[in-house]
């Protein structure tokens, strides 16, 4: 790292801080806005996370070449200093750097397996919750044996179809074992919503099911639909840092938080940082995934208690 | 009551059956077949031939998994293909491990949640309550196995105080035997219940905490103190035992929340459990392991759920109407 990275680096934090600033003006226009902003944790978690999607975006400017081994030699298992901020790993490679580089893969796969699980969770609530009778059975009973699995022990079978899983395959599977819980929650917001006159008054005007599943009903169910979203990127990070740790994750010279995590295992007594610091970067990143998606439940969904 | 139980315990073996019978399909699609030896390994295909004969597996997938069910209408659950013993032995020696490994987290995760949610309620936005919740919120946060291997880290390789591996010391103690290899066997426990258990409490404080605050403002509360009890009866006894409800909520939930992370956490700390028999077993093809592992995991699941509706129906007069009603 030198002094260009640094100051492209207190640029990122000064760009995460513009964004939180944004975000808090923009709330405090509105009513659900103050309710997400009473949440003293909601404004900290935004900036976290804009911090990380700034360096995620911006990595060839905060961090070094996360492959490059400059000296494999006598920059190995080096502790944290000024040149490589988080110490270097056995293989002398920048931790830093590989943390930043996989930011872009870890919150990418939280987000693209998120979008799957939302998507198809939303979708199978819906259909459950507007047929009802037969559908509705057939659906919620696959829901119940997707559940009672735990998600990793799925996961693992999944992955066992390939010899070495590719990563957009990874992505989908994480996405199509997690739609359980948000299919539940949708399929009870749509069994009340369908019984409202603006349902009955879309029927009576010739709409078709799939018209009024999409344009009426779904729209007024979007409040569970993102709080969902919000608090299964945090679980889908934490899942691919497990699989990852048992070594059928992403594929090692990729650096996922997770992988990082396993790599620094093994030299976890001479290089603790290498497998500290990737293990740090997830619990900041879930838990202000976990407090902004409280916030937000409470804005927007104010009769769903949380805790 | 007793005709709700009992559909309940037949849509939980049906439940069961329908992950038997997908983990039965998805494992014998997966990539690779058992007994083909390793690119570096030479290895007679003629012996290769034999065994999957030997084991029914040249016969079509159909045929297989019509066999495997009458066999477990049996209780046969078959012979593992790696370990060299019947699946029933191998599980046998697993369960218990786990069974230990998640009953002590359940315990640390329950006492300590429940005083942390309580001393917190009764300390509502004070400096206390809100170091307390950001602590919990960092917890919860973490990847469990990656708590693990920090406590490892410190309390096992820096300070020396517990093992870094294992269920008991293999000279000591080779056997369970004894009180000196109780002791042993708890010294090894101690880091991973911890790990499991720290992450449970955390998220137990929250919910604890919660139910409290609902149960704190209600009016019998205020009577209570009217009537002059001290502090401690109005909090310990009428607001707690009004506020324990969620709790059995959160016991349902925990199953699965406890077999994810033996699953890792087993992996840490070498500990000899289910978690680690069904990932090697998954990661070698092991069909007749696999299968099984599911099966216990699956039972271990629906039937926490259905405990915890039972214990509801039992603690809440309210929903016991309701049940028997429906």
């Amino acid at each position: 790292m030198n002094l260009g990275k640094w100051l492209a680096l207190a640029a990122a934090g000064a760009v995460a801080l513009l964004a939180a600033a944004a975000v808090r003006r923009r709330a405090a226009a509105s009513a659900a806005g103050r309710r997400f902003l009473a949440h003293p944790t909601a404004t900290p978690g935004v900036f976290i996370l804009a911090f990380f999607v700034t360096i995620a975006l911006a990595a060839p400017f905060v961090a070094l070449d996360p492959n490059s081994m400059p000296g494999i030699v006598d920059l190995r298992d080096r502790p944290p200093s000024l040149l490589h901020p988080l110490g270097t790993d056995v293989y002398s490679r920048d931790v830093w750097s590989r943390i930043v580089y996989g930011a872009r893969i870890s919150l990418g796969i939280g987000a693209l397996a998120t979008l799957v699980a939302v998507t198809v969770g939303a979708g199978v609530g819906a259909v459950a919750g507007y047929f009802r009778r037969w559908v509705d059975a057939a659906l919620m009973r696959l829901v119940d044996v997707g559940l009672s699995m735990p998600r990793i022990f799925l996961l693992l079978m999944a992955v066992a179809l390939w010899e070495r899983v590719p990563l957009a395959p990874l992505v989908l599977l994480i996405g199509l074992t997690g739609w359980f819980g948000t299919s539940r929650l949708v399929r009870a917001e749509v069994l009340s919503l369908r019984e409202r006159e603006f349902v009955a008054a879309a029927q009576a005007l010739g709409a078709g099911p799939a018209r009024v599943i999409f344009r009426h009903v779904l729209p007024n169910a979007a409040a569970p639909i993102i709080v969902s979203a919000a608090l299964g990127i945090g679980n889908v990070m934490l899942l691919e840092a497990g699989l990852s740790f048992l070594g059928i994750g992403v594929p090692s010279p990729a650096p996922s938080w997770g992988s990082l995590i396993y790599d620094g295992w093994q030299h976890m007594a001479a290089a603790p940082w290498t497998s500290t610091f990737p293990g740090l970067a997830i619990a900041l990143v879930v838990m202000a995934l976990n407090a902004v998606g409280d916030a937000l439940r409470d804005a927007l969904d104010p009769r769903q208690e949380g805790p | 009551m007793t005709a709700w139980l009992v559909r309940r315990l037949a849509a939980a073996m049906a439940i069961v059956f329908a992950v038997v019978t997908i983990t039965f399909c998805v494992i014998h699609l997966a990539h690779g077949t058992p007994f083909l030896p390793g690119p570096d390994q030479d290895v007679d295909p003629q012996v290769v031939a034999r065994l999957r004969q030997q084991f029914g597996l040249d016969r079509p997938l159909p045929a297989q998994y019509v066999k495997y069910l009458w066999a477990l209408l049996h209780g046969e659950l078959g012979e593992s293909f790696y370990l060299r013993r019947p699946v029933a032995d191998a599980l046998a020696d697993a369960i218990p491990p786990t069974v230990t490994l998640a009953g002590a987290a359940l315990l640390i995760d329950f006492l300590l949640g429940l005083a942390c949610g309580v001393y917190q309620a009764v300390r509502a936005r004070r400096f206390a309550d809100i170091a307390l919740g950001n602590l919990a919120l960092f917890l919860n946060a973490m990847p469990t196995f990656w708590l693990g291997l920090v406590l490892l880290l410190v309390f096992g390789q820096w300070l020396r105080w517990f093992p870094v591996a294992g269920m008991r010391d293999p000279v000591l103690c080779p056997t369970i035997a004894g009180a000196r290899c109780t002791v042993d066997v708890l010294w090894h426990l101690a880091l991973p219940a911890l790990t499991l258990g720290l992450v449970g409490a955390a998220g137990t404080a929250r919910y604890q905490r919660a139910a409290m605050l609902e149960v704190i403002d209600q009016d019998f509360v205020r009577t209570a103190r009217a009537k002059g009890l001290g502090e401690g009866r109005v909090v310990l006894v009428h607001t707690l035992r009004n506020a324990l409800l969620p709790l059995i909520t959160l016991f349902g939930l925990a199953f699965p929340f406890l077999l994810t992370g033996a699953v890792l956490v087993e992996t840490v700390f070498a500990w000899p459990g289910m978690g680690r028999l069904s990932v090697a077993a998954i990661l070698q093809r092991d069909y007749p392991v696999v299968v099984a592992a599911a099966l216990v995991a699956s039972a271990m699941v629906t039937l926490g759920n259905l405990l915890a509706d039972v214990l509801y129906a039992v603690a809440d007069p309210r929903i016991r109407a309701r049940s028997e009603r429906a």
